[in-house]
């Protein structure tokens, strides 16, 4: 395993307010070569695991609770200075705003230079050209030069091509993209991802894949966790999980999403919205929105059986179309 | 080169429009015969002076005379010892720049640091203490400053010069009174522009290679903090001439100031020209300095970089 | 049937960097010749990537920006120019519906409170607030919420009522579900549906989600980088696109389905500074069946099936 996360929970302290919980009880494992999707709508939680997994969580927040293994070491049995050493070998991360991410007024060789330098100790010199050969490896075409511009020379998927060169320094084993293509053209996006997949069969890395596009999932991912408030609500390989999605915010996220052959039917869309971070439901914290909600599903959390967080597992249930009127109630 | 061209260009109009402008306003506040000569002057020796230094010429006539004479290195004769004037003031220039240079080194070597501390540890006492410092540097006026520590230090503890400008000793006082009220600004702009770069993404890019906290400042958020802290210097290098006139009187510091408020007092125009077009250079060239050095921290501004290439 | 509207031969460019004291600054065309129709109670799709002078065209359309040429006809009499009553008149008749639903509102105000300042300042009865916020299905209680109070799918629904308060014909629709998670998406689609198939509204819908446009359209017309490559009914969308860019674009959208993996991904390369287009074709650099004559010459649109058109020199060749 590159990566095995147990039950962790990120708190976050909020002056005179009760700390919220952002992610809680999280587990995932990931083994070298593969793509583990994280997926799920905005404030799921889903980006505050990377961050915590990255060692990059804001000042209030911390890792309540739970384990993180990263290849093989116990991160939490690290002293903090070894903690970040041991990242720094191991783990890389790429986030959306490539653009946003590098430094405006340092060179892109410069910037990947200085993570060659961080992760491998190499001289000024060997890191100077291993930042060139990095930046030809993501296919940037004349790297040579390109190494001596600056981001805002450069187009938004040129910034994130310079930001995998920069994450793919010193070999890490795992490779956390949260959201990695977003921000791009979707005929960029595609080569990205393929760039990425590349890398990670080439490097033999691991990738947790963050996205909320379904789509990406089904086309990228070996297995998949679906994230609702926080938590893991569906486990999966990526085959069954878009077969028989079990879990009933899987089924309704499958369901909302526009098919590409099927004219003009209506998008089932799951009723209400996602419960704030600070006001979450007791119970499982779908149960208000979905649609086999019952007594138990209000009062208890359900626990996680065979990668499957629900009181009233089952197969997909089209919901009859709601009037438009009661889709807020 | 075209941008060090037009530069120039642009520097030589403001310089003309400052002399244009000193001219006028300085012709436009009284005789100079009136306060130069004593009270009981006959009108025949007034008339003397006058057309001694030429002021019964018409004003045209006087301003192309000036223009032209400026043109040679000539910047007039002071009315009040018969001096060249430039020669008085380049006598002066030595000192004060001794005392510029001094109080702004104290300013940056003060305040930067204090300004990143402060960003560093923001929200906790070390930030609180050096605000709190900072705006007492900034409320407290410089010639009050000046005064208290000729009180303390001269007076009752007899450490320092009071006046004068003998030895090393007599530059402590000017320069930290004049040095303060920048450290402090400096201070306030260093922290409010580090807080923003650290909060940027690439900081937590940064922080993801496994760059250490003092690589991190140093080499990832100190050029872009110093980008705005760099800007606000161009404007205070004018301030800093301002308040040197008030801490050389105070001091006694025999510098451009305290001729300049001399000269201001008896009308002596070609002292206070000379001056004032010094000034404006001053200001003119710090201003190309900090423009330089702009573009030198950042690549968005230079010349020819700013572009997209694809 | 006659258009409601009909854009013909719409340009506009907007200057990049600065101008010299001898030099004009350089000009880059966000909309260069773009000329497209909508019915009465049609949905016209306007797809594209960042870039393509889709949102200007939208704001072409609206009258909000001045083509610098071209015509276009609002219900046969040509668009008044901005900021005249005439303009103020017709546009109570098209209304805008962008991305940014929190941006569109007023943070200090009911929303009730705003949809019927916005009847009251084109004189027409405040008492239409209500009937509006609930035919958008938000419940009454919450007309009175501010909003902060509301959640982005919410603000987008006020939005869309703001704008149907005042009966429009067309609702320019620029990148409506763009920022909102997929189950809120899916209810604002079909709110957006429901309502056309309820008043006879007509739609131009400007999107970068190829699947969303292809869901919601009559007729796609598909740009990049200021010009219309591809326009036809969304059937032919589905099963084939003539231009080379819009075959890349949809083979690039992620089929949510592990079962259709590896399917040609289109390696086109990173797309080019739309401040400096190429000539030619403007697809050309990237296009996989360029030949000389793409580099040099500009295609222009031609009818390939029933009003199916795409502008590409190739297309019989590579078809």
């Amino acid at each position: 395993m590159v990566l095995s996360v147990n039950d962790v929970t990120v708190t976050i302290d909020r002056p005179r307010r009760t700390a919220v919980h952002p992610v809680r009880g999280v587990s995932l494992s990931l083994k070298a070569g593969e793509t583990l999707a994280l997926v799920g709508e905005s404030g799921c939680g889903k980006s505050m695991t990377c961050l915590a997994l990255a060692g990059l969580l804001p000042n209030r927040a911390a890792i309540a609770s739970g384990t993180l293994v990263l290849d093989g070491t116990d991160l939490g049995t690290l002293s903090p200075r070894d903690a970040r050493d041991l990242r720094r070998r191991k783990m890389a991360s790429v986030f959306q705003d490539a653009t946003g991410g590098l430094n405006p007024v340092r060179s892109i060789g410069w910037q990947v230079a200085q993570a060659v330098r961080m992760r491998g100790g190499a001289t000024r010199h060997a890191a100077q050209q291993e930042a060139v050969r990095l930046l030809g490896r993501v296919g940037l075409p004349d790297p040579e030069r390109r190494a001596r511009e600056f981001p805002h020379q450069f187009s938004g998927g040129m910034n994130q091509r310079a930001m995998i060169a920069l994450a793919i320094a010193g070999n890490p084993k795992l490779l956390i993209a949260d959201e990695a293509t977003t921000a791009l053209d979707v005929t960029l996006q595609a080569q990205i991802l393929e760039l990425i997949a590349d890398l990670r069969r080439a490097l033999g890395m691991g990738v947790l894949f963050v996205t909320h596009d379904l789509g990406l999932v089904a086309q990228h991912a070996d297995s998949v966790a679906v994230m609702y408030a926080g938590r893991i609500v569906e486990r999966a390989s990526t085959d069954s999980l878009f077969a028989n999605p079990r879990h009933p915010y899987t089924q309704g996220l499958l369901a909302a999403l526009p098919d590409a052959m099927g004219a003009s039917a209506r998008l089932a869309s799951i009723d209400g919205t996602v419960p704030p971070i600070d006001a979450l439901p007791a119970g499982c914290a779908f149960a208000p929105r979905c649609v086999r909600a019952s007594a138990i599903c209000t009062s208890t959390v359900p626990d996680t059986v065979r990668g499957l967080a629900c009181h009233h597992p089952g197969p997909r249930v089209r919901p009859a179309v709601p009037a438009m009127q009661k889709e807020y109630s | 080169m075209r941008w060090f061209a037009i530069k120039s260009l642009r520097a030589f109009v403001t310089l003309w429009l400052v002399v244009t402008f000193v001219f006028f306003v300085l012709r436009l506040s009284g005789d100079p015969t009136m306060i130069l000569l004593p009270d009981d002057t006959d009108a025949a020796t007034r008339s003397f002076y006058r057309a001694l230094w030429g002021l019964d010429r018409p004003i045209w006539d006087q301003y192309l005379r000036y223009v032209a004479g400026l043109m040679q290195g000539d910047f007039g004769i002071s009315f009040r010892n018969n001096m060249d004037a430039f020669q008085l003031v380049r006598d002066r220039v030595p000192k004060t720049a001794l005392l510029g240079w001094t109080a702004l080194s104290i300013a940056l070597v003060l305040g930067i640091p204090l300004g990143i501390l402060a960003a560093l540890y923001r929200d906790s006492w070390i930030d609180r203490v050096v605000m709190g410092l900072a705006v007492f540097g900034f409320s407290m006026p410089n010639f009050f400053l000046g005064i208290l520590l000729i009180l303390i230090f001269s007076l009752q503890l007899r450490w320092l010069p009071s006046s004068g400008s003998d030895t090393w000793w007599h530059l402590i006082m000017p320069a930290f009174t004049l040095g303060t009220g920048f450290a402090a600004q400096i201070a306030r702009y260093t922290r409010s522009s580090m807080i923003d770069v650290l909060a940027k993404p690439y900081m937590r890019t940064a922080r993801s290679t496994g760059a250490g906290p003092a690589r991190r400042v140093i080499s990832h958020a100190l050029p872009n903090a110093a980008v705005p802290v760099v800007t606000i210097l161009g404007f205070q290098i004018g301030q800093l001439l301002g308040w040197a006139v008030v801490t050389e009187t105070v001091f006694a510091w025999p510098g451009i100031g305290r001729l300049l408020t001399t000269a201001v007092a008896t009308r002596d125009l070609a002292v206070v020209q000379c001056i004032m077009i010094l000034l404006a250079i001053t200001m003119i060239a710090a201003n190309m300095f900090v423009d330089f050095l702009y573009g030198w921290l950042d690549p968005r501004v230079r010349v020819g970089a700013g572009a997209r290439t694809a | 049937m006659t258009a409601l509207l009909r854009a013909t031969g719409l340009r506009k460019s907007y200057a990049t960097g600065r101008a010299g004291l001898f030099r004009p600054s350089a000009r880059f065309n966000a909309v260069d010749g773009v000329t497209l129709h909508i019915k009465p109670g049609e949905t016209l799709g306007v797809v594209g990537e960042s870039g393509c002078g889709k949102s200007t065209l939208s704001r072409l359309v609206l009258g909000l920006a001045q083509a610098d040429a071209g015509e276009i006809l609002f219900d046969g009499a040509p668009l008044p120019r901005a900021d005249t009553d005439d303009w103020r008149r017709m546009r109570i008749r098209m209304q805008l519906v962008h991305q940014n639903a929190a941006g569109a509102l007023d943070p200090r105000l009911p929303v009730r409170a705003q949809v019927e300042e916005a009847l009251r300042i084109h004189k027409r009865a405040p008492e239409r607030a209500a009937r509006a916020l609930s035919d958008v299905g938000l419940p009454p209680a919450m007309a009175a919420r501010y909003p902060h109070e509301m959640s982005g799918g919410q603000l987008q629904r006020v939005v869309i009522a703001r704008a149907l308060a005042l009966d429009p014909d067309l609702l320019v629709l620029d990148e409506p579900v763009s920022a909102l998670d997929v189950s809120i998406q899916a209810q604002i689609v079909n709110l957006i549906r429901d309502l056309q198939a309820a008043r006879g509204l007509a739609y131009l819908f400007v999107s970068h989600d190829v699947a969303v446009v292809r869901h919601v359209a009559d007729r796609i017309a598909v740009m990049y980088l200021g010009r219309v490559v591809e326009e036809g009914p969304t059937a032919a969308f589905r099963t084939g696109a003539l231009h080379p860019y819009t075959r890349a674009l949809l083979d690039a959208v992620p089929v949510p389905d592990p079962g259709c993996r590896g399917g040609a991904v289109p390696r086109i390369g990173d797309p080019p500074n739309p401040a400096a287009p190429p000539p030619g074709c403007r697809f050309h650099p990237r296009c996989p069946f360029a030949v000389h004559r793409c580099r040099a010459e500009p295609p222009v649109l031609r009818e390939f099936a029933a009003r199916h058109h795409a502008a590409c020199h190739r297309i019989e060749e590579i078809a």
